[in-house]
């Protein structure tokens, strides 16, 4: 059926398909899949899927680090935070540490200014960050296996 | 109130309430400067160059996204409205690649235009456009990134007209780009190459990549005329410099395509420069073809038809017409064979495509032909599409039906043994076993009258013989039809209910109806389907077959048929004999003549001598390819005119190079009954001449002098023995054209047939039972093969595999397999396979695909190398004598 599902929510769809794969993106065969199933064509799904800055066509590190870079957190100095974590993780914001853990990301307002500067570590928010506590999430992150 | 006043810039206009202020402009002549808005698409209201100024208003509003009310009073113009346009214009330039030097578009750009309309001498901001290369992989269309202004305007064409949606924005803000399928060169997305996002476009992003350096839009003679592809009749105006034409554009104003074109109207017209274009007359000595003049030619072609005539009498003659010639040709081509020759045995391949449409409707309705008209389906709840292909072969209505499924909310009904493309679309899609159509319509049928659905009082006052049809449907149960034809009961059901209860209902059906040896007992069940429903003789109902070629409608309706004259006027009857007689100041014959496989019949048989053949080319349409060509060299003299060295013309005796819809005048009449007007663009390739005055010659020598000094003079006697096109005359066919009926010169002509009335007075139920194809497969032939099109070639692909593109694109032919017979037979894509029946065989390459059922196999008649009529049967259908091309027995074998 090539007209459009409009019981399908491509959004919650694509948001699926990239969290249930390891490396935090959307495959493309998950991508032609999304579009079958939401009766899309291809170049629609494209377009959502590009649109959306919380989506990527690209592996990512286990962990997808976003920083928020919007005003409030602008000011109360986002940009020594991602001077602390491209230290520690030793890449460059929209890169991926050689052992696939972690990925750098810049984004816009995640909803907590009042706990500005703030990061979501994939879906979990963190605030009033300083960086001793980065050092600590990371350090908490590293023992995971 | 229906109707709103407003002034525009102080102006008092009137509109209809519900429009914008965009369209109002228009249509009042006003111009409002935009680049996103197209007419015919949905709005965007992106460009935000329309922002018009209302009065108690403040601020600025897009006219093409504003409705108007009553008393509103809008300004399109002042210092403030332009300097943010200009702003705007110059925002659109920072990130534009100014090449127009060299562009495609210069001279034809939206945004050019606005850029000198607003005098922008300077641009403010930096010029910052990073250059992008260029996307050539498409035949067709050149994808240029740097001159795209991401109106959307290609983006909602693709999705909107086309239905394809293989273009899209990708990214956001300024990072946005356009995209086919997942950012993919568009070689690799479903792009069907229709060109209507160049035709959309506005600026130089997307053009057509073979027109490039052939000419500037100030340099192109433009000359309207009507596609020469299929029976849509698309109305197109050709790009012409130095006597080539160079690009194709969709006329906004056709009544039946709005602008839309396929890629064969687009694209496929390089065929008439082809360098295969036959210049000469040729004369064949000792096998061998050698150049002639006219005079030479047509003295021997008259002389040796005398001299057949003479020894054997004149039904040892005949003649094979051309739907792709003009009707004022097929009127011409008639006439001559009735008189010069003095026989009936005048034929075309509407024999082969709507012969049984021809016979059933008649017999139904009275009258043969598409009951609506294209423009109608819109008005349809529900639409049957059955053996039709519409996508690929009359794709500018096949995309109609997607459009209308996708944003119509018009309800799809596909019944159809292949997977063709339209069963995406469709709510229900019945797959029937090949050859069973009457069992499943008889089914529909049963359930109809069951459960009370159908239209009593049409049935009542209406028609008649209801109640013997109705005996004969009573025993087509669901479960006897599911044994017959495969459609699981419910779904047939479920159709059932779906075309019932429909207000308006339309059947849409072509060769897979017709192509049987029950052709004539398929189209009169649907007649009584549509009859039973009350669904004829209203807008957006009726029984519309979608004939095949550019004018096979007028070569039938002109009499190039052997039962009829002009005008389906019986030849059998003394009275109508009598009149054409008076008018030409002739005795002609009262036996009805030979039909097109018939006549090959006789000609193998010796009984037929001596062939005349305009544009057609039976060595790859007819079936049974092997008995044609015996037939053909079986006869003292064969005679092809044409524009290329066909199949056929290989055989012949003489050639006569014939023109192209390009160098001639003249009219065809569309599949919904259009007679639509050509005009002559370019002239006579070589020595070629216009095949209605090499008629003439040959009339000439054979000692009826034909005295015609222009097709509009032909249709003017036409018209005079032609009921139904007795109001037609070229100089009331500009824009629109005329419908027939269209008797007198007052009439306005015939959107939709059989109002209030059929043209046989009462509408005929006739009751039909299931017989079976004449050739099912069996142990030694295992396979059903049908044949069919693909949407890049025409018919015997004389015309489209002489086009650069549509060859490029399609160059092969293949065999569709299921995937589940490719198994067992050990098969891979792309493998080479032997292909056998009763009557030839042939090699051909694999496709595997879902696309035919298990035990069926499909091929294309296109190709020579492939030629699938080397294996069709030629079982006729008892009625309408068409062959049965949709059912033969084949095996395969792996090479």
């Amino acid at each position: 059926m090539k007209l459009r599902n409009k019981e399908k929510d491509v959004i919650a769809l694509l948001n699926k398909a990239q969290r249930e794969n390891k490396h935090n993106y959307i495959t493309e065969d998950k991508l032609k899949l999304t579009a079958q199933e939401a009766g899309l064509s291809y170049s629609e799904v494209y377009g959502v899927a590009t649109f959306y800055s919380l989506f990527s066509l690209k592996p990512r590190g286990e962990y997808v680090i976003q920083v928020c870079d919007s005003g409030p957190c602008h000011l109360m100095g986002s940009k020594s935070i991602f001077k602390v974590l491209e230290k520690e993780l030793k890449i460059k914001v929209g890169e991926t540490t050689a052992d696939g853990r972690f990925t750098l990301e810049e984004v816009s307002c995640l909803g907590i200014c009042n706990e500005a500067p703030a990061m979501m570590i994939n879906e979990k928010v963190c605030g009033n960050l300083t960086p001793q506590k980065i050092r600590e999430i990371l350090r908490e992150l590293r023992k995971k296996k | 109130m229906n109707t709103v006043n407003l002034t525009i810039n102080g102006k008092l206009v009137q509109a209809e309430k519900g429009s914008t202020i965009m369209e109002v402009a228009l249509a009042n002549g006003i111009k409002i400067p935009h680049l996103c808005y197209e007419k015919g698409l949905s709005i965007a209201g992106s460009c935000r160059l329309c922002m018009v100024k209302i009065k108690g208003r403040p601020g600025m509003e897009a006219a093409c996204t504003t409705e108007v009310v009553e008393k509103m009073k809008v300004i399109t113009s002042d210092e403030e409205i332009d300097e943010a346009r200009k702003l705007i214009v110059e925002l659109i330039l920072s990130e534009h690649k100014h090449d127009c030097l060299v562009c495609e578009s210069n001279g034809q750009c939206e945004l050019q235009d606005l850029a000198y309309e607003l005098g922008i001498e300077k641009i403010r901001f930096p010029v910052s456009k990073s250059i992008e290369p260029t996307e050539d992989s498409s035949q067709v269309i050149l994808k240029d990134p740097n001159k795209c202004i991401l109106c959307g305007r290609c983006v909602r064409a693709c999705a909107e007209i086309t239905v394809q949606r293989v273009l899209d924005f990708a990214a956001r803000g300024s990072g946005t780009f356009l995209i086919s399928g997942l950012d993919q060169p568009l070689v690799d997305t479903d792009c069907v190459s229709c060109g209507a996002c160049i035709q959309t476009c506005p600026t130089g992003a997307l053009t057509e990549k073979l027109a490039r350096f052939q000419g500037r839009s100030w340099e192109f003679r433009k000359v309207q005329t009507i596609c020469p592809y299929c029976g849509v009749g698309c109305q197109i105006e050709l790009n012409i410099k130095n006597d080539k034409i160079v690009k194709v554009y969709g006329v906004e104003e056709g009544p039946d395509n709005k602008g839309h074109l396929c890629v064969k109207g687009r694209f496929g017209f390089d065929y008439v420069h082809h360098k295969d274009r036959l210049t000469t007359p040729l004369i064949k000595h000792n096998g061998k073809f050698e150049e002639a003049s006219w005079d030479g030619a047509l003295n021997l072609v008259a002389t040796k038809f005398k001299e057949l005539k003479d020894k054997y009498g004149s039904d040892a003659l005949a003649g094979l017409s051309s739907a792709k010639c003009t009707n004022e040709e097929n009127y011409l081509f008639q006439k001559f064979i009735r008189i010069c020759f003095g026989t009936n045995n005048v034929d075309h391949c509407a024999r082969l495509c709507h012969a049984s449409t021809v016979a059933g409707l008649s017999r139904a309705f009275g009258s043969g032909a598409m009951t609506n008209s294209i423009w109608e389906f819109e008005k349809a709840d529900v639409i049957l599409v059955t053996g039709s292909n519409t996508t690929e072969t009359h794709p500018v209505i096949g995309n109609y039906f997607k459009h209308l499924a996708a944003y119509n909310g018009t309800k799809l009904i596909v019944v159809d043994p292949r997977a063709i493309e339209l069963t995406e679309y469709a709510e229900i899609w019945l797959r029937q076993k090949s050859g069973t159509d009457v069992a499943w319509i008889n089914g529909l049928m049963n359930v109809i009258i069951n459960e009370g659905l159908y239209n009593k009082e049409f049935v009542e006052n209406r028609t008649e013989n209801f109640d013997e049809f109705r005996k004969v449907v009573s025993k087509y149960t669901p479960g006897k039809v599911e044994k017959i034809t495969g459609i699981p009961e419910e779904k047939l059901i479920a159709a059932a209910r779906m075309y019932g209860k429909a207000d308006r209902g339309s059947i849409v059906f072509a060769m897979g109806i017709t192509q049987h040896t029950t052709g004539t007992d398929n189209v009169l069940s649907l007649a009584n389907l549509a009859m039973l429903c009350g669904n004829v003789g209203r807008e957006g109902t009726g029984v519309n077959p979608l004939r095949g070629q550019n004018n096979v409608q007028g070569a039938c309706d002109l009499g190039a048929l052997p039962d009829v004259y002009p005008g389906y006027q019986k030849v059998s009857k003394a009275q109508v004999r009598e009149n054409f007689e008076t008018t030409w100041g002739v005795k002609l014959p009262p036996k009805e003549g030979l039909t097109v496989v018939e006549i090959i019949d006789a000609a193998s048989k010796g009984e037929i001598k001596g062939l005349y053949i305009m544009g057609e080319n039976p060595m790859l349409s007819d079936p049974n390819l092997n008995h044609v060509r015996e037939g053909l060299e079986n006869l003292d003299f064969l005679v092809v005119q044409d524009i290329f060295l066909t199949e056929t013309a290989e055989l012949a005796d003489v050639v006569l190079p014939g023109v192209s819809f390009a160098e001639k005048e003249g009219t065809f009449t569309n599949t919904c009954r259009r007679i639509q007007l050509l005009h002559k663009a370019i002239p006579p390739i070589g020595k070629s001449r216009e095949d209605w005055k090499i008629i003439m010659e040959i009339s000439k020598r054979m000692g009826y002098p034909m005295a015609y000094h222009s097709p509009g003079e032909i249709m003017d006697e036409i018209a005079s023995l032609t009921p139904i096109y007795g109001g037609v005359h070229f100089d009331r066919l500009g824009g629109q054209g005329l419908q027939w009926p269209c008797p007198s010169r007052e009439h306005p002509g015939t959107p939709y047939l059989h109002k209030d009335k059929f043209t046989r007075g009462k509408g005929l139920f006739t009751p039909v039972d299931y017989i079976p194809p004449a050739e099912l497969p069996d142990e030694e032939y295992p396979f059903l093969l049908s044949t069919g099109r693909v949407l890049y070639h025409f018919h015997t692909g004389s015309l489209s595999r002489r086009s650069k593109p549509l060859d490029g694109i399609a160059p092969e032919g293949f065999l569709e397999i299921s995937p589940q017979d490719a198994k067992k037979l050990r098969i891979k894509n792309n493998d080479w396979v032997r292909v056998s029946s009763r009557r030839g065989k042939l090699k051909v390459k694999v496709k595997i695909t879902h696309h035919v059922d298990k035990g069926v196999v499909f091929m294309t008649f296109h190709f020579a190398e492939s030629a699938a009529n080397l294996l069709t049967s030629d079982a006729l259908d008892p009625v309408a004598k068409i062959p049965e091309y949709k059912v033969s027995a084949v095996k395969i074998e792996r090479i």
